[in-house]
């Protein structure tokens, strides 16, 4: 073999850099930009809830109203479901090995998801605009 | 089946358990659990904007003993899965990677979250409400 037979790879493969599985690097990156959202997300959630053990329905709604509350209601909707998306079809890939399941199964996580936020996120502007 | 003989990589059964492999393993699985527990954040969500009905049914399934075991489960797996998710983060900076950090800081992820959520369960049930 000549030497420039070593990286059997076409040099537009390694410049566009995305790899096997036509993604490059995005998985990765965004999982770890969601998973730092969802840290001060999370421990702010736990935090709320933790003040409003006792609080009537009312309360609560008043509380989903504010609006700084109803935002960040809404950011820690989408990064949550953002970042299960993506360590689902992790599990999904590495787990399911009949090509039609897997497939099956990469789709519906995604609509569940998409109609979670959608759901969940109607549901905070209904309270945050009194409808 | 192949008739080869070629050598078997060992079988969960065969190795010895290690905290590495158990925190790997936890991390996935609390993943899971958690991605459901998302769907019924958007459940309390959608019941707070329903009406205070829909809200109060939402409290007695969550308030029942079943309800109050998978919260119990739920939190436990968010501070599981937030421990363990920063000590990645940590070990992606490229940090913790030898055998003795990487032993201790899996034992953190384990003992830390039980402490959380021994503190955080403590005072819902001291401050008497679910959910």
């Amino acid at each position: 073999m000549s030497a420039n037979a070593k990286d059997l790879r076409h040099p537009l493969k390694r410049a566009r850099g995305l790899g096997s599985a036509q993604f490059g690097v995005s998985h990765w990156w965004t999982q770890r930009t969601t998973a730092t959202g969802l840290v001060v997300l999370g421990l702010w959630f736990v935090v709320l809830v933790l003040g409003h053990l006792h609080s009537d329905y009312a309360t609560m709604r008043a509380v989903v109203a504010r609006p700084w509350n109803a935002v960040l209601l809404i950011a820690f909707l989408i990064t949550m479901f953002w970042h299960a998306v993506l360590g689902l079809q992790v599990v999904i890939e590495d787990y399911v090995h009949t090509r039609w399941k897997e497939i099956f199964l990469m789709v519906a996580i995604k609509f569940i998801a998409v109609l979670s936020v959608l759901g969940g996120t109607l549901a905070v502007l209904r309270i945050a605009l009194g409808a | 089946m192949a008739e080869t003989q070629r050598p078997l990589s060992p079988h969960l059964q065969i190795y010895k358990w290690q905290v590495q492999m158990v925190t790997s393993i936890l991390h996935r699985a609390t993943g899971i659990a958690l991605s459901v527990g998302a769907l019924i954040f958007v459940w309390w969500l959608g019941a707070l904007a329903a009406g205070e009905d829909a809200f109060n049914q939402f409290k007695i399934c969550m308030g029942s003993p079943i309800g109050i075991i998978l919260l119990i489960g739920w939190t436990w797996s968010f501070f599981y899965h937030l421990c363990n998710g920063i000590r990645h983060l940590v070990q992606d900076a490229g940090a913790g990677y030898a055998i003795v950090q990487f032993v201790r800081s899996s034992w953190a992820s384990v003992i830390v979250s039980l402490l959380l959520t021994l503190i955080v369960v403590g005072y819902a049930l001291s401050a008497g409400g679910a959910a």
